[in-house]
């Protein structure tokens, strides 16, 4: 069955390339060997063909000469991959590219698309190394719909479990981009619920994300810059504070990591400065290191590590 | 095997042997991962393509005579398919990603020029994703150079687990960038076996003039198998976190997420070091805490309670 399929589809296409002129339907019928006598069963089979050609990204083109009956063709020039030449580090890098995606959605395209390029003359070597390994996971569920929904232009819904949230919220979206940082994915887009730019994480979408409108009705705003979008989601930095902690000597290297004005207080204690924004923040991230840290100054964030130590021992 | 799927490896095939006059059973196998006898079925597949009106032909002709593949006729099929939009994108989203690695720039910047013009249109999504690694130039070059030249390294390495620097030697294997994050796969002399250091973890780093040796038994990491995997020895913890402790089951590798109700969750964690786990209790406080094993909760609280003596005087 499936080989005949296959027979049939190939023979479709030679055809349609091999014409310059639009085929019609019955023409086609006539000179492609595999289809069916009957009418229905022919313009049934005939539809289910013309779809698995356009997903495989072939261009059929409709249309007609003249005042002619409209028909099918497929232009070389639309079909064939241009000509491409690559040095031999040049190949050597497409190799790595191909080996970038784990698994899933990406990681099929690219080795279709090296084996395209292998068919155009490029020899990839797939075992060259250049003794660097970038990997990319794409195992997150909702992945593949939102990277076909900023694709296609079209708007999307999804249940969103916030952190803070007591349950999760259907959102609206206008996707205009994923990011990847620090190995986790974001869309960022305008969030037609808030009216404003969001950007949302997808480890934390609920279920299936779903079409919310048309292809091609998204406009992505002019000059847009993904990343910045996303590093910036937390919004302004609010103003830089300084506070003295002091450190166990020998102990909490990894404050001391990133502290300033490092000096013996006495024999068991370091003093340090510690530049943070964000009160709370500071003292969950202290609270980690125990009793090896001791906030002195500012009140409110000796006052904040007090709270938050009560908090623990509860 | 999907009939599209074989329909896109015949249209490769053809032009696959015509852009090298004439390639072998065997090694089209090995180009396309199929067997000897599936490409000697597509081939057959190939020469049976006729087209009967107006006048009956057959478009392709070839030979696989003594396992050589020669085309000698193929007109409307001798090119490949152009690239689709997911093709480009896999490859060019892959290739700006590489670009932002210091001293890998030049051929990458090539291979994006020349995959955007081949691609033309199709390449235009592709911008809408993006990749951002956490590299620190200043260290990847010095590891690079160390790989580069067989040197060991001397690293003084920050251990979060245990909040401790630690120095030891290290014959570089490769760098891997794996999920935004970059390390090196070494040989550590310390621990004789093979280990991953996180760039951004180390605080400084030597290159020794001595020859890196790294035994045989090195096995580097299968990557397709993800870099972290369980171990017997693994400590089993749960949590319980609120909604707004939530962000450590994205932040963690979980074993089990279960929802509570209210955006609560209860997770388990493995590791096989309990120290970053009581750390981790520590910061949340209130948004989150152990269940089990009760004595790591009960360590939890008493280090609590030590430091906020220290705040008593």
């Amino acid at each position: 069955m499936s080989r005949r399929k296959t027979e049939r589809l190939l023979n479709l296409v030679v055809c349609l390339l091999a014409t310059r002129r639009y085929l019609t339907a019955e023409q086609i019928r006539q000179a492609v060997p595999g289809y069916p006598g009957g009418d229905e069963a022919f313009k049934r089979m005939f539809e289910r063909d013309k779809e698995e050609l356009r997903e495989l990204g072939i261009p059929l083109e409709m249309g007609s000469d003249g005042d002619e009956e409209p028909g099918y063709r497929i232009q070389r020039q639309a079909y064939e991959l241009p000509e491409i030449q690559l040095a031999r580090d040049e190949a050597a890098v497409l190799g790595l590219a191909a080996r970038v995606w784990q698994r899933a959605s990406l990681a099929e395209a690219a080795s279709g698309a090296l084996l395209k390029l292998r068919a155009a003359g490029v020899d990839t070597d797939e075992a060259a190394s250049l003794g660097i390994e970038p990997r990319v996971g794409t195992d997150e569920p909702a992945f593949p719909a939102l990277w076909r929904a900023v694709r296609d232009r079209r708007p999307v819904t999804f249940e969103y479990q916030g952190v803070g949230r007591s349950g999760p919220q259907r959102r609206h979206l206008e996707p205009w981009g994923v990011v990847s940082r620090h190995g986790r994915w974001y869309v960022a887009g305008h969030d037609r619920d808030r009216g404003e730019a969001r950007v949302f994480r997808l480890s934390r979408i609920r279920g299936e994300v779903v079409a919310d409108g048309a292809a091609g009705t998204i406009t992505v705003p002019e000059g847009v810059d993904l990343r910045q979008v996303v590093t910036s989601m937390g919004g302004p930095a609010p103003g830089r504070r300084t506070a003295t902690v002091r450190l166990r000597h020998g102990a909490a290297d990894g404050i001391r990591r990133w502290a300033a004005n490092i000096r013996a207080d006495d024999d068991d204690w370091d003093l340090a400065e510690l530049t943070f924004a964000e009160v709370d923040r500071l003292a969950d991230y202290l609270a980690g290191f125990a009793d090896d840290v001791v906030v002195v100054e500012p009140p409110d964030v000796r006052d904040a590590m007090i709270q938050h130590l009560k908090a623990v021992c509860q | 095997m999907s009939s599209s799927e074989r329909l896109r490896r015949l249209l490769a095939l053809v032009p696959y042997v015509i852009n090298r006059s004439s390639v072998s059973v065997e090694e089209a196998a090995a180009a396309f991962g199929v067997t000897e006898k599936q490409i000697i079925d597509d081939l057959n597949l190939l020469w049976c393509v006729e087209l009967r009106a107006p006048d009956p032909y057959c478009p392709i002709d070839l030979s696989y005579e003594g396992g050589e593949i020669v085309v000698c006729e193929a007109e409307s099929i001798s090119r490949p398919l152009r690239l689709d939009v997911d093709e480009a994108a896999a490859l060019l989203v892959a290739l700006r990603t590489i670009a932002e690695i210091p001293e890998h720039g030049d051929a990458v910047s090539q291979v994006i020029a020349k995959l955007e013009v081949a691609a033309g249109t199709a390449a235009r999504p592709s911008s809408q994703v993006a990749v951002q690694l956490d590299v620190r130039p200043d260290v990847l070059v010095q590891v690079q150079s160390g790989l580069d030249q067989d040197r060991r390294l001397r690293m003084t390495y920050y251990v979060p687990g245990r909040d401790e620097n630690t120095v030891r030697d290290v014959d570089p294997m490769r760098l891997l960038i794996v999920d935004g994050w970059s390390y090196l796969e070494g040989w550590c002399r310390r621990a004789e076996a093979v280990r991953l250091f996180r760039l951004d973890r180390i605080v400084d780093l030597q290159v020794l003039d001595v020859t890196a040796r790294i035994p045989d038994e090195a096995e580097p990491l299968d990557l397709d198998a993800g870099l972290f995997r369980p171990s017997p020895e693994d400590v089993r913890v749960t949590f319980e976190l609120s909604a707004a402790g939530r962000w450590v089951a994205d932040h963690y590798p979980c074993e089990s997420i279960a929802e509570l109700g209210e955006g609560r969750v209860r997770v388990v964690l493995r590791t096989r070091d309990v120290r970053w786990v009581r750390r981790l209790a520590l910061r949340l406080a209130g948004t989150g805490r152990i269940v089990e094993p009760a004595e790591l909760a009960a360590q939890v609280r008493e280090d609590a309670a030590r430091a906020l003596k220290l705040y008593d005087a």
